[in-house]
């Protein structure tokens, strides 16, 4: 069933290749082709500008009242490239290297070195198009450093590198939309994917405002609606993102592959009651300059500037001397887990570890001074013209955190603990970026390709572009030159018509169970679950607990879930039930994912299966796939596997010590 | 500082759609922790009117962390509440106090008509943008990065005019409804890269008239949408957009 369609030849040249001999469509028969965008992200709206640009007939659609509100714009430390500019020893094999390393060796070769080389022209591109990255004195960008590796590679704009790169992507967007080549339909959610001989055709999509459903017809269906970590209820995603695009899609045939690969970002704020309805995130790029720890003592109930240097336990820098603080989003998370869980937490709920500045703060403001010639500085002036630095840097961020928490993170040390954040797992895609559906893509987060078991900060940015900019206007063309033919198919025919009664059908349905509980109240049942049963660490006997209270949970929301208004106006209620129910069925999903994966890797850890110290312990000789699940009816799935062949890199254990 | 309950009576305004009249109706929300987001307190009310049997309030939200700029809420006579250089979900109920009453709005202009309760419609503002708020690059064209230096005073103070999250609070605080703010922040934003010169003319041009054709309000400069933007978006973007403005219509077609 699963085709990965890697082109032959040497990694370093198949690419190169694809593009010289791939089939290409005539700018006269592009006109005649339609496609279908889901989701106006960075993939989303990358890929929808790029095709438009290129002529074909684009329909762009996103749930949110404008494309730019999708959430990439919340993405805050930066997007990674291979220019080498900081001459410190950067090269695309490093980019690639890295990332397969840090997904913990379950992504494919093919895919990642892709995304390496097209990682450079992406920066281009984003300055051409005004994005205003940070710059040095010189005029020229500036770099800084992320988790899991040891160059300078990162790109950012201050703490809003995603709302840039967005906001970039999204004007590109809105001027093909002024030029007729895209049209564009916001408040609208795709509830369907309509096939036609096998082929994704088109989909059904619901107008938020009025309620209608409408039906339209694609030559081709690219999915760029995310991830689905909002299946934990509590997670960093924003409130709207969803997985029912991509749901529908795998109940329509399309592989889910490695579901239960989710990312647990480690330096995000920690909960501070039952009314939390999301958690926010403290970018990765403060671990360049803050410090991580705890006190050495169980239970210390001091304040933290009260607690003595040498009473303090640097965790990261104790156990990975050589990555530091900079060890990768696994590493790190478990690493906070393990000291809290151990007792050696901090704050009011023990749930939490310090993110410190004040050391960098010093040495920074010692800068300053030296700059300025001033050998006598005192300590005062040094502190002052340190949080001036700081404030350069992540002024915004430290903002962020004090109008949350209500304390001022310039004088004291954050306080921080993991929240879901992203998922790596997605709809299974062959190098084309094609699900085994033929004519439906996945792009960006929705899809599984680049990022193995653990992303890597500041890749999604990458990735998301990569593939709608670099990637899709090739591969897309390659299938397309063969429809060109195809006319475009009425919506009057009989399998848009099936498909709309189908979603008519479950709208009213769920419309008519008039019961008790509010559909919060089962996403919130739904994210314990999932946090509990399989979050950061899982086990065997734990997994298989939380599938059998999902599918009693399934049972009771269908039965006893009370959604207010009608169907024919703007009802927020009756949107959020359609993803939870969603959201229910594939968080059963990922729990069988993780049962079946014997073996702790990335962000997938397996109680059973760790080193003697406490390190995440993986089974190539079994595990080395891609694990793809073919939907096969109601809480029934079959595996798909698809081996993970290392041609150029030998997998070893993960070591940042 | 120590975490605290409060008991409010809020006075919200409901609207079926664009088409009926609104009113505004109070409700009572008790028990509510000062660590709270507004909007969560929000949450609060939703599930007990769910409960009650009630019609739950549409709200536009998105993030709840301030960059996506759909949260879109009038309280208490202030876009986005009584926090400085704040957005509604990163407004905290630590604003507040036990037996306050709240009011809460939706944006009111003609530009933005109400979809529904404190839902409004800010699709004029992408129109905008279509009208010549980006760069005509097509993908592929670009060449090396840094190649192109700039100074980073400029790239810096490009920046600070591109960090527009487009919630529309500006228009929402000016009594005339003037997009001028929004508008000057995505001018200047390109009008001070280089990149941004070869269309520096049309882009002013076509965009005020399309802002004007939206039916915003002039300017009269009473500065409301600085002192109310969340991302301190500064006056001066609008001196620079007039300056623009006019030295593209005196050089027109030359």
């Amino acid at each position: 069933m699963l085709d990965a369609k890697i082109p032959a030849g040497a990694l370093d040249d198949k690419w190169t290749d694809y593009k010289g001999h791939c089939k290409l469509v005539n700018p006269s028969n592009k006109r005649k082709l339609e496609v279908i965008v889901i989701g106006t992200g960075l993939a989303g709206a990358s890929a929808a500008a790029s095709l438009g640009e290129l002529g074909y007939n684009v329909k762009a659609f996103c749930f949110q009242d404008s494309p730019r509100r999708a959430h990439s714009i919340a993405a805050q430390g930066g997007i990674n490239a291979a220019k080498n500019y900081q001459n410190d020893g950067d090269s695309v094999f490093r980019l690639f290297y890295d990332t397969i390393k840090g997904g913990d060796y379950r992504a494919r070769e093919s895919n990642v070195h892709r995304l390496a080389e097209v990682s450079n022209h992406i920066i281009d591109q984003c300055v051409a198009q005004g994005v205003p990255f940070a710059r040095e004195y010189g005029g020229l960008l500036s770099n800084r450093s992320f988790g899991g590796t040891q160059v300078q590679r990162t790109f950012y704009a201050a703490g809003q590198t995603g709302q840039q790169l967005l906001i970039g992507a999204y004007q590109a967007l809105e001027r093909q939309i002024a030029l007729g080549n895209v049209k564009m339909y916001s408040r609208h959610e795709m509830l369907e994917i309509v096939k036609i001989d096998g082929k994704a055709r088109g989909i059904i999509a619901r107008d938020l405002v009025t309620g209608k459903l409408e039906k339209h017809f694609g030559h081709a269906v690219l999915l760029c609606s995310g991830g689905y970590g909002n299946v934990f209820y509590l997670s960093t995603n924003a409130m709207g993102s969803n997985v029912t695009a991509a749901w529908k899609a795998h109940k329509k045939g399309a592989a889910f592959a490695n579901p239960c690969f989710t990312q647990i970002h480690p330096t995000c704020i920690p909960v501070s009651g039952d009314h939390q309805s999301k958690l926010t995130l403290m970018s990765e790029s403060l671990r360049n300059d803050g410090r991580i720890w705890v006190p050495k003592k169980q239970g210390d109930n001091r304040k933290a500037s009260e607690i003595p240097e040498e009473e303090r336990d640097y965790y990261l820098e104790r156990r990975y001397p050589a990555f530091g603080n900079l060890v990768p989003r696994d590493v790190a998370s478990r690493a906070a887990k393990e000291r809290c869980d151990e007792g050696y937490g901090v704050g009011t709920s023990k749930q939490a570890v310090y993110l410190d500045f004040a050391a960098a703060i010093l040495r920074y403001g010692k800068i300053e001074a030296g700059k300025e010639g001033n050998d006598h500085a005192s300590e005062d002036d040094i502190i002052k013209s340190g949080k001036e630095v700081v404030k350069e840097k992540y002024g915004n961020l430290f903002d962020m955190y004090e109008k949350i928490t209500g304390e001022n993170p310039y004088e004291v040390p954050m306080r921080i603990y993991p929240a879901v954040h992203y998922t790596m797992g997605g709809l299974w895609v062959d190098y084309e970026l094609q699900t085994n559906v033929p004519g439906l893509y996945a792009l960006g987060e929705a899809n599984f390709s680049d990022h193995g078991a653990n992303r890597l900060g500041a890749s999604a940015l990458m990735q998301g572009l990569a593939d709608g900019y670099f990637v899709i206007p090739y591969t897309l063309g390659n299938s397309l030159a063969d429809e060109i033919y195809a006319k475009a198919i009425e919506t009057s025919h009989p399998a848009f018509e099936e498909a709309e009664k189908e979603v008519a059908d479950r709208i009213h349905k769920l419309m008519n169970i008039k019961g008790t509980q509010t559909v919060e109240s089962f996403h919130k049942r739904l994210g314990k679950i999932m946090w509990d049963k399989c979050g950061m660490a899982r086990n065997e006997k734990a997994l298989q607990q939380a599938i059998t209270e999902l599918q009693v949970l399934k049972k009771e929301f269908w039965s006893d879930v009370k959604i207010p208004g009608g169907i024919d106006e703007m009802n927020p209620e009756l949107d959020k039930a359609n993803r939870v129910a969603d959201f229910i069925e594939l968080g059963e999903l990922m729990c069988i994912d993780a049962l079946n994966r014997n073996e702790s890797c990335g962000g997938h850890f397996r109680e059973e299966y760790q080193t003697p110290d406490g390190e995440a312990m993986r089974d190539d000789e079994h595990f080395m796939y891609v694990s793809a699940w073919e939907y096969a009816g109601e809480s029934n799935w079959n595996l798909h596997k698809e081996p993970l062949v290392y041609e150029v890199i030998k997998p070893t254990q993960r070591n940042y010590k | 500082m120590e975490p605290y309950h409060m008991n409010l009576n809020l006075k919200v305004w409901r609207q079926k759609n664009c088409k009926t009249k609104g009113e505004f109706k109070l409700y009572r929300v008790e028990n509510i922790s000062s660590e709270m987001s507004f909007l969560e307190m929000f949450d609060v009310l939703n599930e007990q009117l769910i409960r009650d049997g009630d019609d739950p309030i549409t709200f536009d939200h998105d993030c709840r962390e301030g960059i996506c700029g759909a949260c879109s809420m009038y309280i208490n006579g202030k876009p986005h509440g009584p926090w400085q250089a704040n957005t509604t979900c990163q407004l905290h109920m630590r604003a507040f106090n036990d037996g306050d009453t709240v009011v809460v709005e939706p944006w009111r202009a003609d530009a933005f008509p109400v979809i529904k309760d404190l839902m409004v419609d800010r699709t004029a503002f992408d129109r905008i943008i279509q009208a010549g708020g980006f760069i005509s690059v097509n993908t592929g064209n670009a060449v090396d990065g840094n190649s192109l230096p700039i100074a980073k005073d400029t790239a810096d103070t490009s920046f600070a005019a591109a960090m527009c999250i487009g919630c529309g609070a500006c228009v929402a605080a000016c009594k005339n409804s003037s997009a001028m703010l929004f508008l000057s922040a995505k001018v200047s934003h390109l009008a001070l890269l280089p990149q941004g010169g070869p269309e520096r003319k049309s882009r002013v041009i076509n965009m005020v008239a399309q802002m004007d054709k939206e039916g915003f309000g002039a300017c009269t400069n009473t500065g409301a949408c600085e002192a109310t933007c969340p991302k301190e978006i500064s006056l001066t973007n609008i001196a620079r957009l007039n300056k623009e403005y006019l030295f593209a219509s005196i050089t027109a077609g030359r």
